[in-house]
């Protein structure tokens, strides 16, 4: 090989590192900006709602009835959320005992029966009825609840505007997802385990409850996160199923506030921001299983 | 084994599950096509035959229901199944802040409904309101974004998309992070461009992903509510009246049967449209 040659082929290898170094500094550059413009777009289409609801929390009646997203002149944070948790013989709070003991209530009663449901109906599957029960299921998770007939329903048994009434009715309308949840992840435990503990001696309720059920805890703290977030949010079931002042839910109070509060927004705002902290807090410990979850399902169809 | 399967795996099982969802789901249902033939007072009822749904369809108060949530679904449906995709490719590609993004764009899917609907009001206000002062900085004249009788609808689906989108871009997060990094490498060798990469990679091996999107929205769009009422209550007049909203108004009314067929009709668009839709969509997949 000629001096020529190798020299020509060395300068053009370092071209073309040179090349590739300019591009990947041109590439970065490129991506940093694109970056830094969805940074600034996303602040602007969501963080300027969320500014706009906390700033109008923290300002007297006038100020916030300008509905602006102006700074407030003076700050009334205590004073706003002391009026709005005690408004109405301090409904906002009876509503957040309401709302807690509705989800701890209906996530309880939701997981152990959707487990049982899942575990069977996975180890059953093929079997006579499985396709029954898979289309009352999938029908569940699409079929909105026929409202007054339910209604009437709990009514004849009375149940009706009770706790249990609505506990109930909660655990009915997320029984599909939950269902169909439990039984994707039981198909990955091998049946195995349910042989080896049947050697052993164990009879169909033991091996669920004392091994299978403890088996499950990864898709058992997903629907506890997911369900106890849509309960907590709930705004129609406890609309029609639990209605009176005593019975109130957070969402409800928003609801009720919105028609009596008409002058007073920044109480309204305060009512908002309460009740957005404690999906805020499940959202700040349990982003990637709350995302995981939502997906699960989705993705595979 | 079938002698053990059948003890170990007993379908007592289901039992309580079963009744829980049965007497407060299935029942209710079932009763739901009976009593939508009723005039209904709870205690009491007569027969009456067709005469609610004849009385809902020629109604304009109440058909525009109908029309207004099939409208309401196919728009927010459409917008959340092209922006998650746009979003979803996005914050999988190489940009800087992706899960800083990805929380932000998801976060809103979390919030209450109401709350969401009451801030968006305030927002939409026509002269006080945050949307139109900065436009009017702008030197553009806002519309009265929820007054309007031809925008109302419109701007509540916009709402509705701001909120729900977050779901539809992790879902296709999930889709085109599945995609086997193989395919986008053979198409740079073959020197396909990024655009390239996006029609003839991402978009067809998404589909799965595309289909739960489209489903999920639509349903969810057929049976919209909360953001509805929050925002406008059905109106101005009727005009953004949903099926969903206009049950609330007929039960409240007292109209126990003409509510029940509303859910009757709501029931008969989600089997008609939905499960259709479900089969047409899974059937033409395509497989990796």
């Amino acid at each position: 090989m000629s001096k020529g040659m190798i020299e020509g082929l060395s300068s053009g290898i370092r071209k073309e590192i040179s090349q590739d170094w300019s591009e990947g500094i041109s590439k970065r550059a490129r991506q940093f900006v694109i970056g830094a413009v969805s940074l600034v777009l996303s602040t602007l289409i969501f963080w300027v709602p969320f500014y706009f609801v906390i700033i109008n929390s923290f300002k007297n009646q006038a100020e916030s009835a300008e509905m602006s997203m102006a700074w407030p002149s003076s700050f009334h944070i205590i004073a706003n959320y002391k009026a709005v948790l005690t408004a109405s013989e301090n409904m906002l709070i009876r509503a957040f005992y309401n709302s807690t003991l509705l989800t701890v209530l209906s996530i309880a009663i939701l997981v152990v029966v959707s487990a049982m449901s899942g575990f069977v109906l996975q180890r059953r599957e093929g079997g006579k009825a499985s396709s029954t029960i898979n289309f009352l299921i999938l029908a569940g998770l699409m079929i909105p609840p026929a409202i007054v007939p339910t209604i009437w329903v709990l009514d004849s048994i009375g149940l009706f505007k009770t706790m249990t009434g609505i506990t109930l009715v909660e655990v009915a309308l997320h029984f599909p997802f939950a269902a169909i949840l439990y039984k994707a992840f039981v198909a990955t435990l091998p049946r195995e385990i349910d042989e080896s503990a049947m050697i052993d001696g164990c009879g169909g309720t033991r091996l669920f409850f004392n091994i299978i059920f403890p088996l499950l805890r990864p898709v058992t703290s997903t629907i506890v996160v997911l369900t106890s977030i849509a309960v907590f949010n709930d705004f129609v079931n406890p609309l029609y199923f639990f209605p009176g002042a005593d019975n109130a839910t957070v969402q409800l109070t928003l609801y009720n506030f919105m028609s009596r509060f008409t002058t007073s927004w920044n109480l309204l705002f305060a009512d908002i921001v309460l009740i957005s902290i404690p999906p805020l807090i499940l959202f700040i410990f349990f982003n990637k299983k709350i995302v995981a979850g939502m997906t699960a399902g989705a993705v595979k169809g | 084994m079938t002698k053990i399967t059948m003890r170990t795996y007993s379908y007592a099982f289901l039992l309580p599950a079963g009744i829980i969802y049965f007497v407060f789901y299935l029942l209710p249902t079932i009763l739901s096509f009976f009593f939508s033939m009723t005039r209904w007072t709870l205690m009491d009822w007569d027969f009456i035959g067709f005469d609610n749904y004849v009385t809902f369809f020629s109604e304009t108060a109440l058909s525009i229901g109908f029309r207004n949530t099939i409208v309401y679904a196919v728009v927010t449906c459409v917008l959340k199944v092209v922006l998650g995709l746009l979003l979803g490719a996005f914050l999988t590609s190489g940009i800087m802040f992706k899960s800083y993004l990805r929380s932000v764009i998801f976060f809103p899917t979390l919030l209450s409904t109401i709350a969401v609907g009451i801030a968006f009001s305030m927002m939409m206000h026509p002269s006080q309101g945050m949307i139109n002062t900065s436009l009017a900085a702008l030197g553009i004249a806002g519309p009265d974004w929820l007054g309007n009788t031809k925008i109302a609808l419109l701007s509540v689906a916009f709402v509705d998309v701001w909120k729900g989108v977050g779901i539809a871009t992790v879902i296709y997060i999930a889709g085109i992070t599945a995609i086997p990094q193989e395919y986008y490498e053979a198409l740079k060798i073959d020197g396909g461009s990024s655009r390239d990469a996006f029609w003839h990679i991402t978009v067809p091996l998404s589909r799965p992903a595309m289909n739960s999107v489209i489903i999920l929205a639509f349903i969810g769009g057929l049976r919209s509510f909360d953001l509805i009422w929050a925002m406008t209550k059905g109106g101005p007049g009727f005009t953004t009246d949903l099926i969903a909203s206009i049950i609330y108004k007929q039960y409240q009314a007292g109209f126990y049967g003409l509510a029940t067929a509303g859910n009757v009709i709501l029931f008969i668009c989600v089997s008609l449209l939905a499960f259709p839709l479900y089969k047409f969509l899974t059937r033409s997949e395509v497989h990796l």
